[in-house]
C-alpha cells in the first residue's frame, strides 16, 4: 500500500514535469502568446505594388515599437496590388487616418517588416480602413540597377564606365512602362518608388 | 544450397508474416483499452517505471546536448556576427529534431529493451500461458498497460528534454559565452512558431512513442522462448526502434516542413 502511493506520486510528478514542460516551450520558446493575442484588435488594410518577402505574422511597428502583425497577404488581380492586413494591438487606438506604411528590413539581411510613420490628421484609423499611402519593399536588384544606371548617366569619366551602361540601359526603362499601367487604377501615392527610378530618395513618393 | 531467389522469396514472405502477426497483435491490444478504463493502476504503475525512471536520463542527455549546442552553434553564428540568433537556432534544432529522435532513442534503450526482456521472460518461464489457463488475457493485462504507458511517456519526456536543452543551451550562450540574454529570448520566441514547431514536435514524440513500444512489446512477445531467444529479441527491439525512428522521422519531416 505505502510503495503504491510513493509510485502514484511519482508518476503525477512525472506528468506535471511533463505538462509543465510543454507549457514552458508553448509559452517562452514560442510565438503562442504573441498569436493568441492576435485574436483582440483591429485590422487595416494597405495596397503595396511589391512586399517584397514579407511574410504573415511579420511585425508592424510604429517609433520601433511592435503594435501588431500582419494578418493576411493576398494579391488583388484587379489592379495587380498586394493587399495586406495589419492586426493592430487594441491599446494602440490613435493612429492618424494619413499614416503611412512602408515595409521595411531589419538590419542587412534580416525579415522584413512594416513600418508605420503616423501623419497629422485628427481623425483615427479604425476597423476596416485602408491605408493610402504605402511605400513598397526595396527589391535589391532594382536599387543596383537604378545606382548603375544613375551612374552611367552621371559619372560617364570612368574607365569602366563606357562598356558599363549597354548592359543597365536595357533593363531600367522596363519598370517605367510596367508603372503607368497599373498607375492610373491605384491611387496615385503608390507609384512612388518604381515610378521615379533615377530618384533615389523614398521621401518624394510620400507627399 | 538453396537459390539466392527462394532466399529472396523466404525472407520477404518472413518479413510480411512478422509484419502481419504485428498489426494483429496490436489490434489485440488496442481492445485492451477498456480493462484499462476500469483498472487504471495499471498503467500508472507501467508509468512509474517506462517513464519517471526515465526522467534522469532524458534531463541529463538533454542537458547536455543542449550546452553542446550552444558552444557550436556559438562557434559558427559569431563568425557571421550573429550569435543573437543563438536561442533560435538551440531551440528550432532541440524542439523539432533533437527532443523527439534523441528522446525516442533513450527511451528505446533505457525503457523499451527492459520492456522485451520482461514479457520475454515471461513467455519464457510460461508466466504468459499460466494466464491464459487462467481465462486471464496477456495481451491486455500484461501487453496492453505497458504499451499505453510507454506511448503516454514518450511526449512528456521529448518535452522535458527539449526544455532543458533550451535552458542548457542559455546556460553556455548567455552564462558562459556572452549572448545578450533580452536578444537570446525575444528572437527565439519571434521565430518558433507554436503550431508549426512546438505542435509538430509533440505529434512526432507521440508517433515515435508508438512505434518504439510496439516494437518492444512484440519483439518480447514474440521471442523465441529459450534465454538466447530473449537476449536476441532484446537486441532486435533496440535495433528495430532505431531504424524505424530515424527512418519515420525522415517520412515525418518531410511532411511536417517539407512544403517550406
Amino acid at each position: 500500500m505505502h510503495q503504491s502511493k510513493l509510485m502514484e506520486t511519482g508518476v503525477g510528478l512525472f506528468v506535471a514535469l511533463g505538462l509543465m514542460s510543454l507549457f514552458f516551450l508553448a509559452m517562452q520558446v514560442s510565438n503562442l502568446a504573441d498569436v493568441t493575442g492576435d485574436a483582440k484588435g483591429y485590422r487595416i488594410t494597405a495596397r503595396f505594388q511589391n512586399v517584397g518577402s514579407l511574410k504573415v505574422r511579420a511585425t508592424v511597428s510604429m517609433a520601433g515599437v511592435r503594435v501588431g502583425r500582419v494578418s493576411s497577404i493576398r494579391f488583388d488581380k484587379e489592379s495587380y496590388e498586394a493587399v495586406v492586413d495589419l492586426m493592430i494591438d487594441p491599446q494602440f487606438d490613435t493612429i492618424p487616418s494619413d499614416t503611412t506604411a512602408t515595409i521595411l528590413t531589419q538590419g542587412l539581411l534580416g525579415e522584413q517588416y512594416v513600418g508605420l510613420s503616423p501623419g497629422a490628421e485628427s481623425d483615427y484609423l479604425k476597423e476596416g480602413d485602408k491605408i493610402d499611402l504605402t511605400q513598397s519593399a526595396m527589391v535589391l536588384e532594382q536599387v543596383i540597377s537604378r545606382f548603375l544606371f544613375s551612374k552611367a548617366e552621371g559619372g560617364g569619366a570612368q574607365p569602366g564606365g563606357v562598356a558599363e551602361p549597354a548592359k543597365p540601359e536595357p533593363v531600367a526603362p522596363e519598370p517605367a512602362p510596367a508603372v503607368p499601367a497599373s498607375e492610373p487604377a491605384a491611387d496615385p501615392a503608390d507609384a512612388g518608388v518604381t515610378g521615379t527610378a533615377p530618384e533615389p530618395s523614398p521621401a518624394g513618393a510620400v507627399r | 544450397m538453396a537459390d539466392p531467389f527462394q532466399r529472396l522469396g523466404r525472407f520477404t514472405l518472413g518479413a510480411l508474416q512478422k509484419l502481419g502477426r504485428a498489426l494483429f497483435f496490436m489490434a489485440h491490444v488496442w481492445l485492451g483499452t477498456v480493462d484499462l478504463v476500469l483498472r487504471p493502476r495499471l498503467v500508472i504503475s507501467q508509468m512509474f517505471f517506462l517513464g519517471v525512471m526515465s526522467v534522469l536520463i532524458v534531463a541529463v542527455s538533454g542537458l547536455f546536448v543542449g550546452m553542446v549546442l550552444g558552444l557550436q552553434g556559438y562557434n559558427v553564428l559569431s563568425d557571421f556576427g550573429a550569435e543573437q540568433t543563438l536561442g533560435v537556432m538551440v531551440a528550432a534544432s532541440l524542439v523539432r529534431e533533437l527532443g523527439p529522435v534523441v528522446t525516442a532513442l533513450l527511451f528505446s534503450g533505457r525503457a523499451g529493451s527492459a520492456l522485451t526482456a520482461e514479457i520475454g521472460l515471461m513467455k519464457t518461464t510460461e508466466q504468459l500461458a499460466g494466464m491464459e489457463m487462467m481465462a486471464v488475457d496477456p495481451l491486455r493485462r500484461v501487453v496492453a498497460p505497458r504499451f499505453f504507458a510507454g506511448v503516454a511517456s514518450m511526449p512528456l519526456l521529448a518535452a522535458l528534454f527539449s526544455m532543458v536543452g533550451v535552458m542548457g543551451g542559455y546556460f553556455v550562450g548567455v552564462g558562459l559565452l556572452g549572448v545578450d540574454e533580452g536578444a537570446f529570448w525575444s528572437q527565439m520566441t519571434a521565430k518558433i512558431d507554436f503550431y508549426d514547431d512546438v505542435v509538430n514536435g509533440v505529434i512526432k514524440s507521440a508517433v515515435f512513442g508508438v512505434i518504439v513500444t510496439w516494437i518492444a512489446v512484440y519483439e518480447g512477445y514474440d521471442a523465441v522462448p529459450t534465454a538466447e531467444g530473449v537476449s536476441r529479441a532484446t537486441t532486435r527491439s533496440v535495433v528495430y526502434s532505431a531504424f524505424a525512428v530515424l527512418g519515420s522521422d525522415f517520412v515525418l519531416t518531410a511532411l511536417m516542413f517539407g512544403d517550406h
